[in-house]
């Protein structure tokens, strides 16, 4: 197996394991947790394919990575924002526990 | 592969799987910040030395600390009696299996056409420097406005309402 299928194949594993937590956990800061994941196995795809790939002098996918890096941290910030504004309107951080819109 | 590899990618997905896994929210918040240094040690593994010291800055200074913080202000940390899975949970599990399977078959079976550089590319920050305020300008900009919105959104989300107001 190839470096870069290898380090395909644990991007692949973090991304599920991401989505399984993100999917599985009541808690809406442990969902969050999970899209982080998932978003730092994309980060690490595009590493890996900056590495092994042609033209590496170029950056192209390491800038790209850096910039999904601050996308990411801009997420964080709204996303953790919504989850505290959400606990003090409903009690709750419980996601089966939040079924109405109008709270 | 070298042992580093498999050592470091035994400790991220360890990371990993306790992240989501673990009872306690802020046990998992710690064990989050266990897989995010194990990720910027791959990047470092990669030859991608701005971007794995950017991980460590970004992801454990400061998104690992704002998880916690998170769950701190919203009491997270207390266990629910009736369990930490969603009602749904198989589903999601199944879900996250086939992408999973999905993923590691369009990865095997591509296998032998990916792109295999030996050669160690060294990229110096000031390369990174140059290439942001040069061919990337235009991105450094939105992803800067982009920052600043996001950061005044979050405030002003989070921000504490006074009683009567409306």
């Amino acid at each position: 197996m190839t470096p870069l299928a290898s380090y395909l194949l644990v991007a692949a594993l973090l991304f599920s394991i991401g989505l399984a937590g993100a999917l599985t956990r009541r808690n809406a800061i442990l969902v969050l947790i999970g899209i982080e994941l998932m978003l730092n196995a994309a980060n690490l795809n595009l590493i890996a394919f900056w590495r092994y790939g042609p033209h590496p002098e170029r950056m192209t996918g390491m800038i790209f990575a850096i910039f999904s890096i601050a996308v990411a941290a801009a997420e964080a910030a709204v996303g953790l924002g919504l989850v505290i504004q959400i606990h003090r309107h409903a009690k709750t951080t419980d996601l089966d526990a939040m079924n109405r819109m109008k709270g | 592969m070298s042992f580093a590899f498999y050592l470091v990618v035994a400790l991220t997905v360890a990371g990993a799987l306790a992240a989501v896994m673990l009872k306690n929210t802020v046990h998992c918040a710690l064990a989050l910040t266990v897989a995010f240094a194990g990720l910027a040690l791959l990047f470092l593994q990669l030859d991608a030395q701005f971007a794995g010291f950017a991980q460590i800055l970004v992801y454990i200074g400061a998104v690992a600390i704002l998880v916690v913080f998170a769950i701190l202000l919203t009491k997270g940390s207390e266990t629910p009696r009736d369990g930490v899975y969603s009602h749904n949970w198989f589903v999601g599990l199944v879900i996250a299996a086939g992408v999973f399977a999905v993923l590691g078959w369009a990865v095997m079976g591509s296998a032998r056409i990916l792109p295999h550089e030996t050669a160690v590319p060294t990229v110096t920050v000031l390369e990174i420097g140059n290439a942001l305020v040069g061919r990337y300008v235009l991105a450094l900009e939105i992803v800067a406005v982009l920052l600043t919105a996001a950061t005044i959104g979050a405030v002003i989300v989070a921000m504490h309402e006074k009683e009567g107001k409306s």
